[in-house]
């Protein structure tokens, strides 16, 4: 894998990279920007922000409501046990296990599907260098087109104060 | 402007610190730490060796120490994820340095918490009987008791405040990686799980924390609620209560808010937090620890209010024994600590300081645990018929296990502090950023590209 990337302290210096290289032709999916912490306030950082998660979390309820309904029910019917002249599927004290289940499939989901989602955990070998956690902001493209190195190189170097690396 | 070159390496240096130096005195307070939880064990060991009644438990009251530490830790578990989840929805700046210190105040309570009905029970070997699984005895465990409701409450709640610590321990995992070397490299790499940093990764991680903090309100809410349950489901006298549910919320918020402020205090003072653990959450968790401490007052006057204007015989009988009979002394020290002492001294400004917020805190817990055993105790030991009544005397077994227990969450406190961050770093650097400088143009130019472009 090569790659070539920028290490910049200010994140409008990195944002200003960011343009510099969609402006060299680079396309949004194939920019990189890493950081050791989310930069809400730039445009940057707000790629890749449209998510399933609130749906799936949703559906992981769904799902851990109707296992908790499943489990309740039939294990009453199947194994009925009289208490206090209750019925034997006694929906209001079922409820209970329901929406603890019902909770619980919420939150597996989300857990799950961000670790999918996030490609999580991964063995490494991507762009990266260990500068990020010193709060440089790695801005960078990964395989680039050999006629396009160069380009990039001045796209990223024209941005402002800060390193740019090549890799191999 | 130079945001993180001058700001937050300084930052991440000083709260990974501590992960990469220890002291001698770490070593002595893990050692001593581990004797006294070594201690518990062997009382433990001791109970199942000679059986249950080494204890004090007996006819009528088969509910005491152990019930009321179950009670009273499920109880300091609000703490964390419900405090943390709360500030986190409504976006409360203050939160950044408090989050982790809260959350993992949860996940150790809970984990204590679970294991006293296991020695509860006597015989723990046994206790897979509580999980529900087809067996050879052909019973399920019955969905309509409270003790399985506890199983399914206690549970979702310890592994949601498991994956609502961990999941913003990540990126603080990967920094402490890129700092380390040999197999405390690997270690954390392992613990990072390859986490870059991408902006994917990052929207992600806040989309699934604010699931996460929006799921976990009610189970918080549910869980001592449930815990209620075991008690109010019954027609013992002055439990069998509609309030029982939020007077149960409102105390478990209130001692967890008190173990916040003792454990953010010592943090504070052990690993030279000072920079990051101000005055101010101290003044503002000293506010929401008033505030509780009211709320307690107030369901305590309406709990009692309603069983005394109600006059039945045999509530009158436990009402009586905690106002002016032999649980008095208990009852009286309890509203000493929950009310008479925190009330004046986080109500004025000048004594709502850090001191002042940890003396109110200790108290705090003292009357909150007295509060546990006047719920179990003298209503078990008069209960309807006068025949039945009967007291109860905790014996050294059964102290020495709960001292323990105070020792495993020091111990497990300690060890946290020394592995992870104790503060999220990445959380506290986000609340540090500056507004963004570029000029109007730039702005124009990057937000054109960004609808245009694929």
């Amino acid at each position: 894998m090569t790659s070539i990337y920028g290490l910049y302290s200010d994140p409008n210096i990195a944002q200003r990279a960011v343009n510099g290289l969609r402006a060299a032709g680079v396309a949004d999916r194939e920019i990189e920007v890493i950081s050791s912490e989310p930069f809400e306030e730039y445009e940057f950082s707000h790629r890749d922000s449209a998510t399933w998660l609130y749906w799936i979390a949703g559906g992981g309820g769904l799902l851990g409501f109707v296992s908790a309904y499943l489990l309740t029910s039939t294990t009453q019917q199947l194994w009925p046990i009289n208490t206090a002249g209750m019925p034997i599927v006694s929906g209001i004290p079922n409820a209970i296990v329901i929406f603890e289940m019902t909770m619980l499939g919420a939150m597996l989901a989300t857990v799950i599907t961000l670790f999918v989602s996030a490609k999580l955990p991964s063995r490494g070998g991507k762009m990266y260098d260990t500068e990020v956690s010193d709060g440089y902001i790695l801005v960078g493209v990964e395989d680039p087109a050999e006629h396009l190195v160069d380009t990039l190189q001045q796209a990223l170097e024209a941005a402002g104060e800060g390193r740019v690396k090549r890799s191999a | 402007m130079v945001v993180n070159r001058t700001l937050n390496k300084p930052l991440a240096d000083d709260l990974v610190r501590p992960l990469f130096h220890t002291t001698v005195w770490f070593y002595g307070l893990v050692f001593a730490l581990a004797t006294v939880v070594a201690c518990g064990a062997a009382a433990w060991g001791t109970q199942m060796w000679f059986g249950i009644g080494v204890s004090g438990l007996g006819w009528p009251v088969f509910w005491g120490f152990y019930l009321t530490n179950f009670v009273f830790w499920i109880g300091i578990s609000h703490a964390g994820t419900l405090i943390s989840a709360i500030l986190r929805l409504v976006n409360a700046t203050w939160r950044r340095p408090v989050t982790r210190c809260a959350e993992v105040i949860t996940v150790f309570a809970l984990m204590i918490g679970a294991m006293f009905p296991l020695i509860h029970l006597g015989r723990p070997w046994l206790a897979f009987w509580l999980m529900p699984y087809p067996s050879a005895r052909e019973i399920w465990p019955n969905f309509r008791s409270p003790l399985v409701w506890d199983f399914f409450a206690i549970n979702t709640y310890l592994i949601g405040s498991l994956l609502f610590l961990t999941l913003p321990m990540i990126p603080d995992m990967a920094l402490v990686r890129d700092r380390s070397t040999g197999l405390r490299k690997r270690i954390y790499g392992a613990l990072a799980l390859g986490w870059r940093g991408t902006t994917k990764q990052w929207h992600r991680l806040e989309s699934a924390m604010q699931i996460m903090a929006i799921a976990i309100l009610p189970v918080a809410i549910s869980v001592h609620t449930i815990v209620s349950f075991d008690f109010s489901m019954a027609p013992v006298p002055m439990w069998h209560s509609t309030i029982f549910g939020p007077y149960f919320v409102a105390g478990a918020i209130f001692s967890g808010i008190a173990a916040l402020i003792i454990a953010m205090a010592v943090l504070r003072r052990v690993l030279n937090l000072e920079a990051y653990l101000h005055p101010v959450h101290f003044e503002n968790l000293g506010k929401l620890l008033l505030l509780m401490s009211l709320l307690w007052v107030y369901f305590v006057f309406a709990e009692r209010l309603t069983v005394w204007y109600g006059n039945e015989p045999s509530e009158m009988a436990v009402f009586w024994a905690t106002q002016r009979g032999s649980y008095a002394p208990l009852f009286w020290t309890m509203v000493t600590c929950n009310f008479l002492i925190p009330f004046p001294i986080l109500a004025f400004r000048k004594t709502r300081t850090i001191p002042g917020a940890v003396i109110a805190s200790v108290t705090v817990l003292v009357g909150m645990w007295l509060e546990r055993y006047l719920i179990i105790v003298p209503s078990l030991g008069h209960k309807a018929l006068p025949y039945s009544w009967g007291t109860y005397s905790p014996q050294p077994v059964e102290i020495v296990i709960m001292i323990s227990t105070f020792a495993a969450m020091a111990l497990l406190y300690t060890l946290f502090s020394k592995f992870v961050p104790i503060i999220s770093i990445w959380e506290l650097k986000v609340g540090d950023h500056p507004k963004p400088k570029l000029t109007p143009g730039e702005l124009d130019e990057a937000a054109g590209l960004w609808r245009v472009r694929p």
